[in-house]
């Protein structure tokens, strides 16, 4: 086996702080937030892009942090868990809608929720939407659940997470 | 993870450079299947060149009323875009049934059509298989086949192509620009991908040094488009079977239709038996049928995915009563 590239610096801008950490350059970006960056609210799930609880933001588009390099999001904003708490209306309507129980799915959840929202208010369709051409689509249950659907949830608590995303929503107090 | 090198260059030029002059050179887009096989020793790679911040993310209106999309356009950016969503609902409804928010938000198009198949074995470094070593043998023929291949397979390898987007494309005639330091070339996306034969490794007919620069869309087929997937799952699952159609009937008659099929290929399908038999007679479900079966005749089934052959007739049954029905709203009338 080849000796390992060298690593090197490599600069992040995390909730709106620059850090640079040495990095390998097969470094994760969810490896760099949680154990460069000391960032642990970001999960490793299943580290194969299945199950979304390593979802961040990245320049706005939620994106999994265990299939993207760390080196892939130098230059851009990152935007963990921790840049959106602790009290996001989001995060309340999820405690208040029991949307979590062991809570190891959550941030994911909180982040891509908050991608989603972001992709829904820009008048993005998904595959429940009866017309493709229009140009609001309303965010009925169905369309969160098929829009969420990178999201598991092991302990099942998919309904509360849908109800408070809905609440959110429906308020327009996500942003 | 083996190690890897990382270079993200400036322009298209370098990063042709880049992957011309070195020999363990890939190039890198969204990553979501790439970075994956990487992790799990199925690929490997000494360097990834990131194309996926190149200037290559845009999508232009061509002067045959067609379309120019980057290569780099993310799969999300291309379901949602309004002229897409207009005038090719077909590709819209693809890629919205492909994987989920987050890995459409990252996948490039270019990456898809590049994308490896989800048969277990290919990613079982345990398994014998002749798609990731050659000659090795193939574990999946007589092991779990219920996603196998039905059309295209060869002795050595039944892996089912995964790509939605790449349904869509075949069926809308798209065509694929490959650009190397030797120039740029366009090839069908019916011609892109190839069947397994004797070399099930070897995917498609660009070279390990060509990038695909940009998906060539011509103007809409007339008619109203869909597409249609079936899985295990209501979403975030890989298609048992799908549909991708284009249907224009005028006077009663099948004027012209597109038929694309996903989840029974070993590439992305294009049924040109079945548009021939649908093509210049009436609709029917009777019709339709007739016309699947044409299309599978060849079909090579094990016991557990034979049942694929009826899923597809099935499907492009309900797929094209659906778009032969004017009033319902739920196929995209293309403008």
């Amino acid at each position: 086996m080849p000796a390992p590239p060298p690593a090197r610096p490599v600069t992040l801008t995390v909730n709106g702080r620059r850090t640079t950490a040495s990095l390998e350059p097969r470094t994760s970006l969810l490896d760099a937030l949680r154990e460069q960056a000391g960032l642990t609210g970001t999960k490793k799930g299943c580290d194969q892009g299945a199950c979304g609880a390593c979802t961040v933001l990245v320049d706005g588009r939620r994106v999994l942090g265990c299939l993207t390099l760390a080196m892939q999001a130098e230059g851009c904003h990152v935007v963990t868990i921790e840049g959106v708490g602790p009290h996001h209306p989001l995060q309340d309507a999820v405690v208040h809608h029991d949307g979590l129980q062991c809570g190891f799915c959550t941030p994911g959840q909180v982040c891509s929720a908050l991608g989603m929202l972001a992709e829904h208010r820009a008048g993005a369709p998904s595959l429940v939407t009866e017309d493709l051409a229009a140009d609001a689509v309303p965010l009925t249950s169905a369309e969160i659940r098929e829009r969420m659907s990178g999201n598991l949830c092991r302990c099942g608590a998919h309904n509360g997470l849908v109800a408070a995303v809905r609440e959110v929503a429906e308020s327009g107090s996500a942003r | 993870m083996r190690p890897f090198d990382y270079a993200r260059p400036a322009d298209v030029d370098e990063a042709l450079s880049l992957v011309g002059d070195t020999p363990g050179a890939r190039f890198l887009g969204g990553g979501t299947n790439l970075v994956d096989l990487l992790r799990r020793g199925v690929e490997t790679a000494d360097l990834l060149v990131d194309v996926s911040r190149l200037p290559l993310d845009e999508i232009e209106e061509a002067a045959d009323g067609g379309l120019r999309v980057g290569a780099g356009v993310r799969n999300s950016d291309l379901a949602h875009h309004p002229l897409v969503r207009r005038r090719y609902p077909v590709l819209s409804r693809a890629l919205l049934s492909g994987a989920s928010g987050q890995l459409r938000a990252m996948a490039t198009v270019g990456g898809n059509l590049h994308q490896r198949t989800r048969c277990p074995y290919f990613t079982d470094l345990d398994a014998p298989c002749n798609k990731r070593d050659r000659g090795a043998g193939c574990a999946a023929r007589h092991g779990a086949s219920r996603g196998l291949a039905v059309l295209g397979t060869s002795e050595r390898c039944a892996a089912t192509h995964p790509s939605d987007l790449a349904v869509a494309l075949v069926a809308l005639d798209a065509r694929i620009e490959l650009a190397s330091r030797d120039g740029v070339r366009e090839v069908s996306a019916d011609g892109f991908h190839v069947l397994p034969g004797e070399t099930p490794d070897i995917e498609t007919v660009a070279r390990r040094d060509e990038l695909v620069t940009a998906v060539v869309l011509p103007s809409p087929p007339p008619g109203r488009g869909d597409y249609r997937k079936v899985r295990d799952r209501a979403s975030y699952a890989f298609a048992l079977v799908s549909v991708a159609a284009v249907l224009d009937v005028v006077d009663g008659d099948v004027a012209s239709v597109r038929l694309g099929l996903g989840g029974v290929g070993t590439v992305p399908w294009r049924a040109h038996r079945a548009e021939a038999h649908l093509t210049g007679s009436p609709l029917s479900d009777e019709r339709v049928a007739e016309a699947v079966a044409l299309e599978l005749a060849d079909a090579r089934t094990t016991p557990d995915n034979a049942f694929k052959v009826e899923l597809a007739r099935r499907t492009a049954v309900a797929t094209l009563r659906r778009l032969a029905t004017p009033s319902d709203s739920t196929a995209g009338a293309i403008a």
